[in-house]
Formats: C-alpha cells, sequence, structure tokens
C-alpha cells in the first residue's frame, strides 16, 4: 500500500478535565477527498486542527508522507504545503483579491528594489492571482485589484480555495466550505474541491451536509466520542446509516472499524 | 448516489433544477447607481480624496476671505512649518489607528525623548549625535513597551497607551526636574539639537528643515504601507486580526514592530521640536496627542482600522494649520478656531462611516 499523506496515532488532546481528543487515529491517502462527519462536540474540528498544527497535542504520533512532524502553529505546516480553508474565509476585506492570495508569502522584486527596498512584484503577484482564478473557472470577477469585500459570498469563498490549491502541496483541510452558501454557490465550490482533486492534491473535507459528503468523499471518516469510530466508503452505505454511525444509534460493521 | 462520477456532473438531485435557474442571480446585477452612489464609491475606492478636496475648497475658501496675505508665499510656508511636528506624530498615530488601535501617548514619547536628548547633550556633555541616538532608541523602546502590553499581556490600545502617557509624562517631568532647557544653553552645548529649525528660501518662502522632514517621514512611511509586504500585513491587521492570523501573518510580530516604528517617529518628531520650538520646554505639546488624532481623523483614516491612506494624515494635519491660519488672518476670534476643528472631526468621522456603508 501507498504511504498515506497523513497518519495519526493515538492522538490525545486535553482541555483541563475535558478531553476533546481521545486516543484517537486519523489517516489520508493520496489523492483522495476524505469527509470527517461527527455530531457536534465530537471533536472533528479538534482533530483537524491538531494535524495542521492549530491544536498541539498532548499524546500521539503524526506522520506525513511517512515522516513525523511536530507543528506548534499553522505556520509552520503551511511551510510544508498544508492549506487550510476556513469557514469563516480569513480574508480581508478591504484588500484587494491579489493580496489576499499572497497574504504571508508575498513576492518581492527581483533586484536591489526588492532586496533593500522590499518592494513587492505586484504585476508577478495580480498575474499569478489571474492564472490561478482563470484556472479554477473563476475569473468573473471584474478585476483582481477589486477589494475582496465587493465580492459575493461564493466568490470569496473561491478565492478562498484558489489561494489554497494554488500554495497546497501536501494537502488542503477544508472546514464546512459551504456552511454559509447558497445552493448555487456551494455547487461551485464542490466543484471546486472536485478540481482540486483532479490535480491529485487530497482534501479532508470537514462538514455537516451530508449530501455534499456522499457526493464528493471517497472515504468518509466517522468521528464519535473524540475518536475515529469508523472509516466507510460512501458507496456502500447510505446517509442515514452514517447519520446512525455518527449519532451511535447504530454500531458500525466490524470490517470498517477503525 | 451510488456513482460518483455522475452524480459530480449533475450535483444532487434537488439541483437538477439548476440549470434552468435564472442566470442573473448568479452575474453582476447592472444596477442604475445615482450620482450621490457613485461618489459614494469613489470614495470608497480613494479615500484620501475627502481630505484633498477639503483641503483645496478651504485654500480657496481662506484665500478669498483673507485675500492675498493668505496666499502669500510667508504665510503658506508658515503653516507648513507650524504643522510640522503634529504632521509627524500623525504620521506614527496613522500607523497605530490603521492596526485599529490608539495611541495616546505619542506626544508624551516625542517629548520624553526631546528632554532625554536635551539632558544628555546639554548637561551631560555626552556628543550630540550620540545623545540623539539613545533618544531614537529611547522612542523605539518606548513604543515597543506599548506594543508589548498589547500583545503579549493582552491590554487594549486605549488602556495600555493612557497608562503609558501618565507613565512618559510623569517620567519626562521628573527627568527634566519640571524645568525647560533654554535655547541659549542649547546653542552654546548643543547646537545640532536644533538641526530641524534651520530654514532655506525658496522662492520668497522660508522652509524649516522640520517641514522637509516631515514629508519624507510621510512619503517613506507611505512607501512601507503601500509597496512592502509588512504594510500589506498591517492593513490586513486592521481589517481583520484574525483573519490576518489565519491567513499566515505573524500578527503579532508585526504589531510589535509598528509600535516599535511609532515610538522611533515620535523621537524624531521630539528631536525636530527642538529646533522647531528653540528650546526643551516639558510642558509643550500636551495636547499633541489629541492634535495628532484629529489629524489622522480628518485624514480620513478610519478609527476602526484597515483603512485609509497614511498621506490623509499629512492632508489632515494641513487642514487643521489653514484653518487655524485663515480664521487668524481673517480676524476670528481663536475660540471660533477650536470650534471649527471640532465640527471638522465630527464631519470626518460622519463622512467614514457613510463610505464604509458603500454597498457593492
Amino acid at each position: 500500500m501507498t504511504t498515506p499523506v497523513v497518519q495519526a496515532r493515538g492522538i490525545v488532546k486535553r482541555y483541563g478535565h475535558v478531553t476533546a481528543i481521545d486516543h484517537s487515529d486519523f489517516e489520508l491517502r493520496p489523492g483522495e477527498v476524505l469527509a470527517v462527519i461527527g455530531d457536534n462536540g465530537a471533536g472533528k474540528s479538534s482533530i483537524v486542527k491538531a494535524i495542521c498544527g492549530a491544536t498541539i497535542p498532548d499524546e500521539g504520533e503524526i506522520l506525513i508522507e511517512g515522516k513525523p512532524v511536530k507543528f506548534n502553529s499553522p505556520i509552520e505546516a503551511r511551510e510544508m504545503g498544508i492549506e487550510i480553508v476556513y469557514q469563516n474565509l480569513a480574508l480581508s476585506p478591504a484588500l484587494s483579491i491579489a493580496d489576499n492570495m499572497f497574504t504571508g508569502r508575498e513576492i518581492r522584486k527581483e533586484g536591489w528594489m526588492g532586496k533593500y527596498l522590499r518592494m513587492l512584484d505586484k504585476p508577478a503577484m495580480e498575474q499569478f492571482a489571474r492564472d490561478k482564478l482563470t484556472e479554477l473557472g473563476l475569473m468573473t470577477v471584474q478585476s483582481i485589484k477589486q477589494p475582496v469585500e465587493t465580492l459575493s459570498g461564493g466568490q470569496r469563498q473561491g478565492v478562498a480555495v484558489a489561494r489554497a490549491a494554488a500554495f497546497a502541496t501536501k494537502f488542503i483541510i477544508m472546514d464546512e466550505p459551504t456552511a454559509a452558501l447558497g445552493v448555487k454557490e456551494s455547487r461551485k465550490v464542490l466543484e471546486l474541491i472536485q478540481d482540486v482533486r483532479a490535480r491529485g492534491i487530497p482534501i479532508i473535507l470537514i462538514s455537516h451536509n451530508m449530501p455534499h459528503v456522499f457526493e464528493v468523499a471517497d472515504r468518509i471518516h466517522i468521528h464519535r466520542l473524540g475518536k475515529r469510530l469508523c472509516t466507510i466508503d460512501p458507496k456502500d452505505y447510505t446517509m442515514s446509516d452514517a447519520v446512525a454511525f455518527m449519532t451511535g444509534a447504530k454500531e458500525p460493521p466490524a470490517q470498517d472499524v477503525a | 448516489m451510488s456513482n460518483t462520477s455522475t452524480s459530480a456532473q449533475k450535483g444532487q438531485d434537488f439541483e437538477k433544477t439548476l440549470d434552468q435557474s435564472d442566470t442573473k442571480v448568479a452575474s453582476f446585477e447592472v444596477k442604475h447607481h445615482t450620482l450621490l452612489e457613485r461618489i459614494q464609491h469613489l470614495l470608497h475606492n480613494n479615500p484620501t480624496l475627502v481630505p484633498v478636496i477639503v483641503l483645496i475648497i478651504s485654500l480657496i475658501a481662506f484665500g478669498l476671505i483673507a485675500g492675498g496675505k493668505f496666499f502669500s508665499a510667508f504665510n503658506l510656508s508658515l503653516i507648513l512649518q507650524q504643522v510640522s511636528i503634529i504632521g509627524i506624530l500623525a504620521a506614527a498615530q496613522s500607523l497605530i489607528i490603521l492596526t485599529a488601535g490608539i495611541d495616546l501617548s505619542v506626544a508624551a514619547i516625542m517629548v520624553l525623548m526631546s528632554v532625554v536628548m536635551g539632558n544628555l547633550a546639554v548637561f551631560s556633555g555626552v556628543p550630540s549625535g550620540i545623545a540623539i541616538i539613545i533618544g531614537l532608541a529611547g522612542g523605539v523602546g518606548a513604543g515597543v513597551m506599548n506594543g508589548w502590553f498589547i500583545t503579549k499581556v493582552k491590554l487594549p490600545p486605549f488602556i495600555t497607551t493612557l497608562g503609558t502617557w501618565s507613565i512618559f509624562y510623569a517620567l519626562l517631568l521628573w527627568l527634566s526636574g519640571a524645568q525647560s532647557i533654554r535655547g541659549q544653553d542649547i546653542d552654546a552645548e548643543a547646537p545640532f539639537l536644533k538641526f530641524f529649525g534651520a530654514t532655506f528660501n525658496l522662492g520668497g518662502a522660508r522652509i524649516t528643515l522640520s517641514a522637509l522632514l516631515m514629508i519624507v517621514v510621510f512619503v517613506v512611511l507611505w512607501y512601507m504601507l503601500n509597496k512592502t509586504a509588512w504594510g500589506r500585513h498591517v492593513y490586513a491587521i486592521g481589517d481583520d486580526k484574525e483573519a490576518a492570523d489565519m491567513s499566515g501573518i505573524r500578527t503579532d510580530r508585526t504589531l510589535l514592530s509598528v509600535y516599535g516604528l511609532a515610538g522611533f517617529v515620535c523621537a524624531l518628531a521630539g528631536w525636530a521640536s527642538i529646533g522647531r520650538v528653540g528650546s526643551i520646554s516639558p510642558q509643550s505639546f500636551y495636547e499633541g496627542n489629541l492634535d495628532s488624532i484629529t489629524a489622522v481623523v480628518i485624514g480620513g483614516i478610519s478609527l476602526f482600522g484597515g483603512r485609509g491612506s497614511i498621506m490623509g494624515a499629512l492632508f489632515g494635519a494641513l487642514i487643521v494649520g489653514v484653518f487655524r491660519s485663515g480664521l487668524r488672518l481673517s480676524g476670528v476670534d481663536v475660540l471660533w478656531q477650536v470650534f471649527a476643528i471640532g465640527w471638522l472631526i465630527i464631519i470626518a468621522v460622519a463622512i467614514d462611516q457613510w463610505i464604509r456603508r458603500v454597498s457593492a
């Protein structure tokens, strides 16, 4: 079997006497869309945060492409090529699309202007942003220089996804990317997810929306009471099965139990 | 549901009718904009336009009211000279306000560092150049202290700088013994401290170096804010700190650098003020904090952070100077100057609120 992109074993995270993650495992395989579902408070966000460095687990080990890692912040994860699309977007409304795509990794001009005066290479950044948005079929915005606050919710999510897709080399985490969107905009984001997968970049999709999960996911990680309950193939089960496993109404089949 | 590849193309069952749905929703609605809405949009995209227009209108108005003496090269250069110190302070204040903070201690840092420079150079026999470097470094230290309380102890900027205002003010009274350092003593011991008080002639106008310094400070900071990654981060933090954090900006480090830089600029203003005033007085510029905020606000920089250009603060400081000079030359009592500035502030903030309500 090929090495998993992410493999986490026995992750534990406690807050006081609340155990958010209870000896949980996690696995993301190359090229797949792995959906993470679970009831509210099951700890699905916690486990994903532990993987990208947003929280530091108390116990357990995380391997990325077979190599053990210990992230102290999401910035370190990002430097390894792990991108996160947040539910609340993480875009700066007053800055332009191009500025937003490059926050924290701006391109400087070549030569002394960039080296000593630290001048940004705006044309290069704008060109890159334009290319990436066009690649993902998002070039409906009037200008790459327009502030993000003038975009619709779906367009903003598009910018966030494009940013992640442009810089991710390992995998992308998407936390409820369709939660705040309308039907049409959600459809666009789902298409984007499939586009990104088609380029071979695996995605971890945290979502509450069962139809969306069953549509795009290759495997579904079901989280319950702080740990991985099982991983199922969406082709073998129905949405009501998944909800039943997730809420504990039904025991998962033995062969799928993590 | 069983076949992901076809469902990927068609989407969910309930979405099948999407193909026939009204496509107008997805495209940009071409709405008829009224003239007012267009102006609102224009100002939203160019926030410095308001202070520029106000400056031009007030220049014309006072030129008509006060006549030739207002427009004389002498008077215009006098205005420039008078606003130079508050202008430099406003540049420092702009940096802070762009991050959605506020700094009530700018003038206290400035006067404290001018006292430090004066004490060292005039009384302790330290060479002027070294005294100035120590003063500038002290400014950075004072700014970093503000920044440390704000980023590490997580205190609100308003409270932090309200506290350090008193602390710095007490320190400067202690260091100076509440006594001014006389101009003659500075001339005798350390004339270099008065460097920025020097003037040169330019077509009948007497330009002081402090006015030139003010313009240089603004141009350099404008460059840093608009042409470097650091500047974009400053705007992003002021816009939405949490989002900036999540998009990988080291926000605390950036904020610390902003406060440190602002402290440096204040100390620079302290040096320039020695030349401008001619002596070092612990009681001078007591209202400098509020005057700097006034210039920033009139300059169209949003107190909520992330919006506005630092050049606005320069125009804001000039507008205040033009109003003061124009009203004085028109023979209006000083109290009405203060009255007019008060209205300017309120109108500027009201316009800012209106611009922010722009709809796409």
